[in-house]
């Protein structure tokens, strides 16, 4: 049975307290009705003998403390899912925008979900081929992954995720496959930008798109990544379908945390965000992964801008602590007019060595790529050398180094943005950059594989 | 059971009245669905309590019932191979209960009590006993020979014991107590997790861990009983050294907890550890693995628990007289949990939010770590060695969970990212790291390895001292500037860091190297580098000794398997002759 207050005391940014209420429970659902007529909905963020503390998801203005009606539901946030929410478009509270019929629900979740039981997780191991080299190649995505793209504002992140999306496919097999996009507090355009990709290559049939623009409440945003993992893990764990999660851009989500953070006067961590900044970024990255016994599968791509390019500033940092492994983009490759501007040396990939290897990609990916990886260290430590001290001061395997990792970046990394790279064609162009190097340079490839795939060059 | 009432409910964090005489620490059960908690303060008549699960539907006016306990663990046969969260409940028996995603409210004991396990007592009737003596053993795996030992505060003769199967609350003897009255021993013993358990002497360490790590064995070592540090940002690789530790290191028993981590390296583990054979036993490495698995998207409040749940255990191997090895990833999720309840508690913030007894708090964690005599008869002695991972906020290491940690530890191996985006892994740095073993160890392998090991030891690390300096000065003049004896330093240094620093953990031949074929293989650059000096100074030309032929072959020696020892010798006896020959070939 709901009950319905009129006893709001203070309202303070997005927050209500609601004074007098009997048996209201810690994550309630909260219905407001504003003196307008309009509805909104919160919920109870902390609940005393007679005050709960209400967040509300929509803009406080037009609220007051006299004639706001608040009623409590008795229930958490929820998702209506079902198989029909493929091709559909909703906002940040999982309420439809396109304009199309309600969602007739198979099953109403919890958007907050259960937390993946560790014995029951089975390891991500399938090898995902995106088309694009310096992930593929360097630091492949592996299904049931979460590898997040470190952006900067400005840089392409958009593109590279809409290709990945666009052209993500896993070697043998031709399983069930969804896109689940959130947008959280992005502008129109960017949102636009990725309807329109999906549209374009009727990617959209297959995918479900929740919508929270920059000018939405950013409350709202608290709850759509949950919304968008919710729906992904129907779609997984209930359909079976393999799911591509792509949340764009994780730093508004992280600022809105903060603004209701501080707005509950909470002790503030570092630059602001609040202590708990970690645990809740894991609770919805940990939502990516595998089940035992179930053919389903969440990949996440999470996307997030750095504040002024900086790694280390907490978001990132905190996100990279969770996630397995980052794509990092650079301001310096982009300026150099390289698609995609993915900086190979910082970016990971925790699960590369069980995602790749014989039987999934090639038996001498491992080798390759840890050869390429040195030896594109080693150019760069030339680079540096050449800048103070001329080019003439380099030794001459020094310049082969050098040479080495301007082709690197322009042939490897470097691709046209409709592109898709098989992972043979990747693995090929590997060797043949190689192939510059001394011979008893390579010391991180096995013998038989260079028999075996290196083209030696007439001299 | 006193039975009290919810006031207050924020996130994790529980008010309750009415728990008349309820200790700190108690458990405490919450709600309708008897969500376990813990009493974290008292203030007022009112208890706050952190509760281990989801509170989402808790709210003011529900039960709460004290239990008038401290949390416990149930310590006993089955331990080992189990996987438990962190207030010590069987994962694999959730997922039976209730499925691939973790309910709220399910109970499971910590010990299985229907499996009957073999007990063959050591002692007889009228013996007297007392605390911590062995009174008969249990096969638990193939490689672990579980002690049953007799619990605190019984003491006195023994009136009955038995032999045969029993499941752990079987009664296996009977102790005749001083004041008259009789109390049956079972297999399963009971000790809250926040107080150590107690031995009868602390000594120092003096034996090395072997961990088949270059790098950790011979630069930065470890001792058994000891305790150490591994910080680095996200991506230098924490976890993959912590899961080499747990894989390799020659501790009886490997306590593994994940505190706040990702869950599929739990998973890693899981499905790793079973296949994986233990290089010492011959046996699966699971079979001596305790996991303690509390990934960052489960309940904060028991990550908090979760080091304690993991040290208890451990502490319980070393009263038998084992070697353990615990390693806790990370302790700063840890520390996390304790800044989010000391939020939540409203506490005076201590730097970057921690509370003000975030470094006691490590510092006792820390220093139940120890080699011991345990209590009891017969006479034995256990160690426990910590090794914690910090995950410093942007890799600095001057906050505050790194800097309590650094003043307890002995042994510091600071990882960097430079080293990892060149894929030098492990990315140790010999410069910034530390051991404070490293002298007394240095007698161990003196002795039991080669009598040259200390002195080879010492070079390599004064080449590597050395070349930072050198590599500087190229950085601004070039490498011209450098006399041929310096341009021989920095290629010895490079062959060090590629050829013995650098270690492959995902590759079968290198990711173990036995403590023989560590120096062995340490011998040959340093014999290397010493024949190179002579014949530079003898006037052979630079560029022919860094080109020789002999160095692909150092290059390639660390893939060489203990049966191809002799190997190294061969190769020794090659860098002699290309080295002597070309002097001669000068001479003339």
């Amino acid at each position: 049975m709901a009950k319905e207050y009129l006893t709001i005391k203070d309202v303070i940014g997005p927050l209500l307290f609601v004074e007098k209420v009997v048996d209201v429970k810690y994550a309630e659902l909260v219905e407001l009705e504003f003196p307008s007529g309009k509805r909104g909905r919160g919920q109870v963020l902390d609940i005393s003998n007679d005050v709960a503390v209400v967040q509300s998801f929509e803009s406080t203005q037009g609220l007051n403390t006299t004639q706001t009606r608040v009623k409590f539901i008795g229930r958490g946030l929820e998702l209506d899912v079902s198989k029909d929410m493929l091709g559909r478009v909703f906002n940040g509270l999982g309420t439809p925008i396109d304009g199309g019929p309600k969602i007739l629900p198979e099953k109403r979740l919890d958007i907050n979900g259960e937390a993946i039981n560790p014995v029951e997780r089975d390891y991500p191991s399938d090898f995902i081929e995106t088309g694009i080299s310096a992930i593929d190649g360097m630091n492949p995505l592996v299904r049931g992954q979460k590898l997040p793209i470190f952006s900067g504002s400005g840089l392409p992140h958009s593109k590279l995720a809409a290709q990945i999306a666009r052209e993500s496919r896993v070697l043998g097999s031709d399983k069930e496959f969804a896109v689940v996009f959130a947008a959280l507090g992005i502008t129109f355009e960017e949102a636009n930008f990725f309807i329109d990709q999906f549209r374009s290559t009727a990617a959209i049939e297959r995918a479900v798109l929740f919508v929270n623009l920059a000018d939405d409440p950013p409350v709202e945003r608290l709850a759509t990544p949950r919304m968008a993992l919710t729906a992904a893990e129907y779609l997984a764990f209930d359909l079976g379908m393999h799911v591509l999660v792509i949340m764009t851009d994780m730093t508004y989500y992280c600022e809105a945390l903060r603004e209701v953070s501080s707005a509950r006067k909470e002790v503030p961590g570092r630059r602001g965000y609040p202590g708990y900044l970690y645990t809740d970024l894991a609770t919805m990255y940990e939502r990516a992964g595998r089940i035992k016994g179930k053919p389903g599968s969440i990949t996440q791509i999470p996307v997030l801008t750095m504040p002024d390019d900086d790694k280390t500033h907490p978001i990132p940092d905190l996100t990279g602590y969770i996630t397995e492994g980052q794509i990092i983009l650079s301001r310096d490759i982009h300026r150099r007019n390289i698609y995609p501007p993915i900086d190979v040396m910082p970016s990971l990939s925790r699960l590369k060595e069980k995602g790749i290897g014989e039987g999934k990609t090639r038996e001498d990916h491992s080798g390759l790529s840890n050869q390429l990886f040195a030896a594109y260290a080693r150019g760069k430590e030339a680079q540096e050398l050449s800048i103070i001290l001329g080019e003439a001061a380099l030794s001459d395997l020094d310049k082969t180094y050098l040479n080495f990792a301007a082709n690197f970046e322009t042939q490897y990394v470097k691709q046209r943005e409709d592109e898709n790279r098989s992972i043979e064609e990747t693995l090929a162009l590997g060797w043949s950059l190689l192939s510059e190097l001394p011979r008893s340079e390579l010391k991180r490839v096995r013998e038989e594989d260079i028999e075996k795939y290196m083209e030696t060059k007439e001299v | 059971m006193v039975k009290g009432e919810i006031v207050r409910v924020a996130g994790p964090l529980v008010v309750a009245s009415g728990l008349k005489d309820a200790k700190m620490y108690d458990v405490v059960k919450v709600g309708s669905e008897r969500l376990m908690g813990e009493i974290i303060e008292l203030r007022g008549g009112l208890a706050s309590i952190q509760v281990y699960e989801e509170t989402a539907g808790l709210g003011p006016g529900d039960e709460v019932f004290a239990t008038g306990e401290p949390l416990s663990l149930e310590l006993g046969p089955g331990l080992l191979s189990s996987i438990y969260d962190g207030v010590q409940r069987p994962l694999a028996v959730l997922a039976e209960k209730s499925g691939s995603f973790m309910k709220r409210g399910i109970e499971a004991p910590g010990l299985n009590r229907t499996k009957k396990w073999a007990f063959e007592p050591s002692k007889k009737v009228g013996d007297q006993v007392s605390p911590g003596d062995i009174i008969g053993v249990v096969q638990e795996t193939s490689i672990i020979v579980h002690k049953i030992m007799i619990p605190q505060d019984v003491e006195g003769r023994i009136s009955e014991i038995r032999q045969g199967d029993f499941t752990v609350e079987e009664g296996v003897a009977v102790i005749e107590m001083a004041d008259g009255s009789s109390a049956p021993v079972q297999m399963m013993q009971r000790w809250p997790v926040r107080i150590g358990r107690p031995y009868a002497a602390k000594m120092n360490p003096s034996e090395p861990l072997i961990t088949g790590q270059r790098v950790i064995d011979t630069l930065f070592p470890i001792a058994k009983g000891g305790t150490a540090c591994v910080p680095g940002p996200f991506g230098s690789g924490k976890t993959v050294i912590q899961h080499q530790l747990a894989k390799w290191a020659d501790a009886e028993v490997i306590i593994f907890i994940g505190c706040g981590e990702r869950g599929n390296e739990m998973t890693d583990v899981l499905l790793e550890f079973p296949e994986l054979i233990d290089p010492h036993s011959g046996k699966p490495l699971m079979e001596r693995t305790v996991l303690i698995a509390n990934t960052s998207n489960m309940p904060v409040a028991a990550r908090e628990a979760s080091i304690y749940t993991g040290i208890t255990i451990a502490e319980y191997f070393r009263d038998m007289g084992y070697n353990v090895a615990l390693q806790a990833d990370s302790t700063s999720r840890w520390a996390e949990a304790l800044r989010e309840m000391s939020g939540r508690l409203e506490e005076m913030p201590g730097e970057e939010g921690y509370p003000a007894y975030l470094s006691s708090r490590l510092a006792a964690f820390y220093e139940r770590a120890g080699v011991v005599t345990a209590l009891g008869e017969p006479e034995r002695q256990g160690s426990i060695t910590a090794i914690g991972s910090v995950s410093p906020p942007g890799g600095d290491l001057s906050e505050p969970v790194v800097q309590s940690t650094l003043r307890v530890v002995k042994v510091f191996w600071g990882l960097e990212d430079k080293l990892a985006y060149e894929r030098h892994f492990p990315a140790i740095n010999w410069l910034v790291s530390y051991s404070l073993y490293a002298e007394k160890l240095e007698e161990w392998w003196d002795e039991e390895i080669d009598k040259n090991f200390r002195t080879e030891r010492r070079e390599a690390l004064k080449l590597l001292q050395i070349e930072s300096e050198l590599r500087e000065i190229v950085r601004l003049i070039g490498v011209e500037a450098l006399s041929p004896n310096e341009r021989l330093i920095l290629e010895t240094a490079r062959s060090i860091r590629e050829d013995f620093l650098q270690q492959n953990a995902f590759f079968e031949l290198d990711t173990y190297t036995s403590p023989k074929r560590q120096f062995l293989l340490l011998d040959l650059i340093i014999t290397w580098h010493t024949l190179a000096l002579e014949a530079v100074e003898n006037g052979m030309s630079l560029e022919k000794i860094v080109t020789s032929p002999v160095r692909e072959k150092i290059a390639r020696a660390k893939l060489l398997t203990d049966n191809e020892i002799e190997e190294f010798a061969q190769i020794k006896e090659a860098i002699i002759a290309e080295l002597e020959v070309s002097e001669t070939v000068v001479e003339l």
